[in-house]
């Protein structure tokens, strides 16, 4: 099946609403796993990756959870393709470049990913939208117990389970939510609150994880350690810092509201009249627009527009998404032309913010 | 090859082709000491030369792959680096003793282990104490978990 096939319409992925969505965009945890015996893909010669992922993938494809997925060598998959999956928050950038050797599994709703021979044999990811930390951990928990009958993991009594790079060692788990937080970006809090995080242990990254920029205001944050500290711990103390840092930003939006509000209609009324009328934009003009127009939506300043709207705009104005869905390969000036034409066609018609005063 | 130095607070770059920087003697092995002190690597230079001599007899993979990359080569990596990578792995985390999720199949062996070490010491404990009737007790759990253990690992 070709991927395009298979993928949820954007349309369809973005009406997935989770608990507190007015901040917690979704939530993710990842865990890293070796196959005992075989040398890590990033060591192994390409015959033995092709080799090692031809042993791993059937185990992975054939899981029940797995039961109508998807499943493809990254040889066989498009560059946009690739792209479009990294736009989905499917697959790592660093397993988008793989090729022969490496592979990707999906299940149905794509709400389990597993990504074969990236930097480890097995990274395999439960995704939700919203604030379910909890649920992404016991999805993925349950998955990785069941591979367990299949694939005997690289695992060490003392170590855990043993991964390439050492940062991954003990747990292999990686706990992320995805926070949309313009109330404290426009309230010149955020670089507080990442310093507060930061010291915890934790990191805050962009929007595509390691070494990106904080785009359209949404912010990362995930634990640091993975040895010495069980799965549940690890969860509780993301969980709980993610809590805070909801009541910050839902604080911040209401200290905006009666303390500045002016600034704040200015800066969404500004941000709709932009993408309303702009003829060229950047995305990374369209990802900070459409988050002061969704900070708008959350604030219900726009009665036609729904955040799923909103959300999709955000997906569909991404390169790879507005390439397929313009059907053909643009370069960075056409997109932005292309970008500027759909975000006009969807907002144009719409009434603009209505403020209540 | 570029060189930088601060001296005083005043920043000098120069550029240097390889064999020229071997004339002027500024191939500096130990230039890269900082980095290694904040990785937790080579922490004392005595280990360095010891463990620069390592190499792992699975994959091939020397500290000095370890140093570049950042990443081990393949899981007997961790005990042939054990010694340089425990300091690294102090810094990184919140311990070194993994406490988490433990496999099933392990799960099982692992508690047979602790049974039977457990079993051991207390039979040693009445010995001593020459507690003979405990100890013939002893002794026949632990064969019957031995006997146990090497089906299940037959298996």
């Amino acid at each position: 099946m070709e991927l395009l096939d298979f993928l949820t319409p954007s349309d369809e992925i973005s009406a997935n609403g989770g608990p507190e969505d007015h901040v917690v965009l979704s939530s993710r945890v990842r865990l890293a796993r070796n196959i005992s015996g075989v040398p890590f893909p990033g060591r192994a010669k390409k015959s033995s990756r092709e080799e090692s992922c031809e042993a791993i993938r059937p185990s992975v494809s054939g899981a029940s959870a797995m039961r109508g997925g998807f499943s493809s060598g990254m040889g066989d998959l498009k560059a946009l393709d690739k792209q479009l999956l990294v736009e989905r928050h499917l697959i790592s950038r660093e397993h988008a470049a793989k090729g022969g050797g490496s592979a990707l599994v999906l299940n149905k709703d794509e709400t389990l990913s597993v990504m074969v021979n990236e930097e480890d044999h097995l990274r395999m990811q439960a995704l939700l939208p919203g604030m379910q930390i909890k649920q992404v951990w016991q999805k993925i928990d349950r998955f990785d117990t069941s591979l367990e009958k299949k694939l005997e993991y690289a695992y060490d009594a003392s170590y855990g389970y043993l991964t390439a790079c050492p940062t991954n060692l003990g747990t292999g788990i990686r706990v992320s939510a995805m926070l949309h937080l313009p109330g404290l970006v426009l309230t010149d809090q955020v670089n507080q609150i990442v310093q507060a995080v930061t010291k915890l242990g934790h990191a805050v990254r962009g929007l595509y994880g390691e070494g990106t920029e904080a785009l359209g205001h949404i912010f990362q944050v995930s634990n640091q350690m993975t040895l010495g500290e069980s799965e549940a711990d690890i969860i509780e103390r993301i969980h709980k810092v993610v809590l805070q840092i909801i009541e910050h930003e839902t604080n911040a939006r209401a200290t905006l509201q009666q303390g500045k509000p002016k600034e704040l209609f200015n800066h969404i009324g500004r941000a709709y009249g932009a993408l309303a009328n702009a003829h060229i934009v950047s995305s990374k003009e369209s990802m900070n627009q459409l988050s002061l127009i969704r900070l708008g939506v959350k604030l219900g300043m726009f009665d036609e527009l729904k955040t799923s709207a909103v959300d999709e705009l955000f997906l569909i104005t991404q390169p790879a998404h507005l390439q397929q869905l313009v059907g053909e390969k643009l370069s960075g000036e056409e997109r932005d032309v292309h970008r500027a034409d759909l975000l006009r066609s969807r907002l144009s018609g719409v009434q603009g913010p209505q403020v209540s005063e | 090859m570029h060189l930088t130095e601060i001296v005083n607070g005043q920043m000098k770059k120069i550029d240097l082709c390889e064999e020229c920087a071997k004339d002027k003697g500024v191939t500096d092995p130990q230039g890269f000491a900082l980095a290694d002190l904040l990785l937790g690597l080579g922490a004392s230079s005595e280990m360095e030369s010891v463990s620069s001599e390592l190499e792992c007899p699975t994959c091939g993979f020397t500290q000095a792959d370890f140093k570049k990359t950042g990443r081990l080569g393949c899981s007997t990596c961790y005990t042939v680096f054990g010694e340089p990578l425990e300091g690294m792995l102090k810094q990184m985390h919140k311990g070194t003793q993994h406490v988490g999720k433990v496999p099933k199949a392990l799960r099982a062996k692992l508690d047979i282990t602790k049974q039977r070490d457990s079993l051991a010491e207390q039979l040693q404990k009445a010995i001593e104490t020459e507690n003979y009737e405990e100890a013939a007790r002893l002794r026949d759990q632990l064969k019957e978990l031995e006997s146990v253990a090497s089906v299940e690992e037959g298996s």
